[in-house]
């Protein structure tokens, strides 16, 4: 009997399900032991009944539920509770199911404020009330999806590489054990730190070019000792996959921390900016300083509405 | 009265619902297309800084977030003011166009494959990918490679597939090496054998079942809108973009005149807006429809005058002969993807061969300053445009998309409620009326997908979770 599986998505772009398939051909050699009982991006399993008949959201009983995406609505927070419900084992995968991600942006200001720009302040939208027949409310912040339910295992990444992905159901079918990295994006980086002659350093924004064409990376300078805002420091590593040169850094593009904080309840502002200190940037310096940091991970109230200036 | 909820709309990226109102007789009184989630992205864009835009606009759509990566990169050239160097825009086509394949491909095989391979009215456990590993092994190995191979590409050019950061206002921060190019050659050519034999494989064997149903299926008549170049031939990277009358006479403007020519309307029932032709009323009534327009393959492949390579433009004769042009039968929507892919993977070999793809001289520097930029591809599933403002340290203040999908918002319902009101009639469905009725919806929407396939055998689940220091924290089983 194969393992079954459910998958949900929430506030989600879609790339955590299009890592699946990226797995590629050892995706072909898997597939025959699972069996996925609801996943709407692949399966026609409806929550309401196939005749849509049902009123109460209902997923089937699973042995591996796989939540990816945020939660914004009402609706994501009963999908969510649904789910847990009905797993054994329930698996948040990618940086907006474990921290929020990038939809967790939204929670610098407030629902209003959303709907007002989106329906009254679009210089191509007729004006209009907000849209509310026949739809979930927004909730008034982004929450991951480990702030509401229990998850047994957080995969994080934006997306998740399909490494992990394999290891993880790998994992669950044969119980391997199965262990994210504990280093940092710095510690896998290949760039060369000079630590003693970074003192000095003036921050730049990344609007030139950082290594000239083919440039073999352990020949180049950790790009933040350059000058380039990076957050390799407080960034778990992983998304380098089996070759282990951290994805961004392969595009001479400085990490922007996709991967989440070493430890799941960290704050990487914090640390970033005793990071920065220690080698003489002033964190006053920094610009857009709450949302580049939290880029991925301003759920668990992380990111909050700024106060309006008087 | 009574209502039926489709929930959710599967097979499609992102989240949906269609709720169909049936009168005392049981015959179909409305229908909506509810989109169901709202994340802003328009609003919290504000306050970053604008080259920060393309790492972050890419989380918009993980299925094309190339099309938002590049337009976002284009609005950023804009609003520094500066032109990416030649090499850099061609590393960004190829881009584009290697992930343009991925994508048709994913679509036309996963996604809608199983309707057409399965059939429509097949039992909802094998209307889907599970069914096509059963029926077509050999397909659905090849698929996986093929797409397989497309991402394996990107990662080589721009060292990621999914949310890329390589292109940068000003240009394309990775320059491609020789060895990296004679690497990819042989992969670009495996894509277009690979699209090839779709194209074969779809007129012999998917196509002429369908014919029938093509000509009878939930059809409008509408506008279409899509990007060409100077000279009017297609174009999925740069150009003007050509908004065709659906009695085929049409206008061009610049991009960046988007605001003269498109409004958007608003429903109380979606989160989703409605685009339409600005100079005329917006009304969705399907006997007397106003102001709409569609975009996405049927579209592009409608407004161009030519195909820009040679096998692509062939296909191109060949449809024009048979369905005219603008061609509306909404299943066509699946004829011309193949069309598109067949021309994604010949362009990307073009730029393979050409001499100037490996130049170093990829990126020019911007400084910041105020200005506003507009920046459109057409994305997979339609013409995607940003618009950015800014203050003088290169901040965003003003910022206002305009998605592919969205543009079809309007047409996808007129299309839904068609198929609803031709299929339900004296209170009579079943499941496969109404994933017919979601059909509507899969033509103009590229999704994706991931495949299962079943087999007997008793399989234990366990997982080990081991702490950072390597001791067991937990040990989780459905024993």
């Amino acid at each position: 009997m194969a393992v079954k599986v459910a998958q949900e998505w929430l506030a989600i772009c879609g790339g955590c399900e299009v890592t699946i398939l990226d797995i590629g051909e050892p995706l072909l050699d898997l597939l025959p032991k699972l069996e996925f009982v609801h996943m709407p991006v692949l399966h026609d399993h409806k929550l309401l009944g196939q005749l849509g008949e049902k009123t109460k959201l209902e997923i089937p009983q699973a042995d591996v539920g796989i939540i990816s995406g945020s939660i914004h609505t009402k609706e994501n927070e009963e999908v969510a509770k649904e789910m847990r419900a009905k797993v054994k084992i329930l698996i948040a995968m990618g940086a907006c199911a474990c921290y929020g991600g990038v939809p967790a942006l939204r929670n610098l200001f407030t629902v209003k404020d959303l709907f007002d720009k989106v329906y009254r302040g679009s210089m191509t939208t007729e004006k209009a009330e907000d849209p509310r027949a026949e739809l979930p409310p927004l909730i008034d912040r982004v929450m991951a999806v480990t702030e509401l339910v229990k998850v047994d295992v957080q995969l994080p990444g934006c997306p998740t590489p399909p490494e992990i992905m394999v290891d993880v159901l790998s994992s669950l079918l044969d119980g391997a054990p199965f262990k994210l990295s504990d280093r940092s994006v710095c510690d896998e980086c290949p760039t060369k730190r000079e630590k003693k002659a970074a003192a000095g350093i003036v921050l730049k924004r990344p609007l030139q070019m950082i290594c000239t064409q083919g440039a073999d990376l352990a020949q180049t300078r950790c790009f933040m000792e350059q000058g380039f805002l990076c957050q390799g420091p407080v960034t778990r590593s992983g998304c380098g996959g089996k070759t282990k040169t951290p994805r961004c850094i392969k595009a001479y593009m400085p990490c922007r921390g996709c991967f989440g904080p070493l430890r799941h309840d960290a704050n990487p502002m914090v640390d970033m900016m005793g990071a920065l200190s220690t080698i003489g940037i002033p964190p006053a310096q920094i610009l857009d300083r709450a949302a580049t940091f939290n880029r991925f991970v301003g759920g668990q109230n992380r990111l909050r509405p700024i106060p309006a200036k008087k | 009265m009574k209502t039926i909820t489709i929930q959710p709309v599967s097979r499609i990226e992102g989240h949906a619902k269609v709720t169909i109102q049936l009168d005392n007789a049981g015959n179909v009184a409305d229908t909506h297309v509810n989109v169901i989630e709202l994340r802003g992205f328009e609003r919290f864009a504000i306050g970053r800084p604008v080259e920060e835009l393309p790492r972050i606009m890419t989380r918009i759509c993980g299925v094309c977030p190339w099309s938002h990566h590049l337009a976002s990169s284009k609005a950023g050239d804009a609003v520094y003011g500066v032109e990416p160097p030649t090499a850099g825009v061609k590393l960004r086509r190829l881009c584009n166009s290697t992930a343009y394949c991925e994508e048709h491909i994913l679509h036309f095989y996963f996604l809608s494959g199983p309707d057409f391979v399965m059939g429509p009215d097949a039992d909802p456990a094998v209307r889907n990918i599970v069914g096509i590993v059963q029926k077509h092994s050999d397909i659905a190995r090849q698929v996986v490679k093929a797409r397989h191979t497309g991402a394996h590409m990107l990662e080589i050019i721009g060292a990621k597939s999914i949310h890329p950061d390589v292109s940068v206002p000003g240009g394309f921060q990775k320059p491609l090496t020789e060895a990296e190019r004679n690497e990819l050659k042989p992969m670009g050519r495996s894509l277009l054998d690979f699209a090839i034999f779709s194209m074969k494989f779809a007129k012999e064997n998917v196509f002429p079942q369908y014919l029938d149903t093509v000509k009878s299926f939930a059809n409008l008549s509408t506008g279409f809108l899509g990007t060409v170049t100077p000279e009017g031939a297609y174009d999925v990277y740069d150009g003007k973009f050509r908004l065709m009358q659906a009695d085929g006479s049409f206008v061009d403007f610049p991009a960046e005149k988007y605001t003269d020519y498109i409004s958007e309307h608003v429903e109380p029932w979606s989160y989703l807006k409605f685009p339409y032709i600005k100079s005329k009323p917006f009304s969705m009534d399907l006997d007397k429809p106003s102001g709409i327009y569609r975009t996405n393959t049927l579209a592009r492949i409608n407004v161009c005058d030519r195909m820009p390579a040679p096998l692509a433009q062939a296909e191109l004769e060949e449809f024009r002969e048979s369905f005219g042009r603008p061609a509306q039968l909404t299943l066509l929507y699946h004829w011309a993807r193949l069309i598109e892919l067949l021309y994604n993977a010949e362009h990307l070999n073009q730029l393979l061969d050409d001499p100037e793809i490996c130049d170093g001289n990829t990126r020019v520097a911007c400084t910041p300053r105020a200005a506003r930029g507009v920046g459109s591809v057409e994305a997979p599933r339609g013409t995607l445009i940003h618009d950015y403002a800014t203050n003088k340290d290169g901040l965003v203040t003003d910022c206002n998309l305009i998605v592919g999908t969205t543009h079809n918002n309007a047409a996808i319902n007129m299309s839904v409620k068609r198929a609803a009101k031709d299929l339900i009639k004296a209170g009579k469905y079943d499941q496969g009326t109404l994933n017919r009725v979601e059909m509507a919806i899969r033509a103009y929407d590229p999704c994706l997908s991931c495949a299962t396939h079943l087999l007997d055998g008793r399989i234990a689940v366990k997982l080990t979770i081991l702490d950072a220091d390597g001791r067991i924290r937990d040990v989780l089983s459905n024993g």
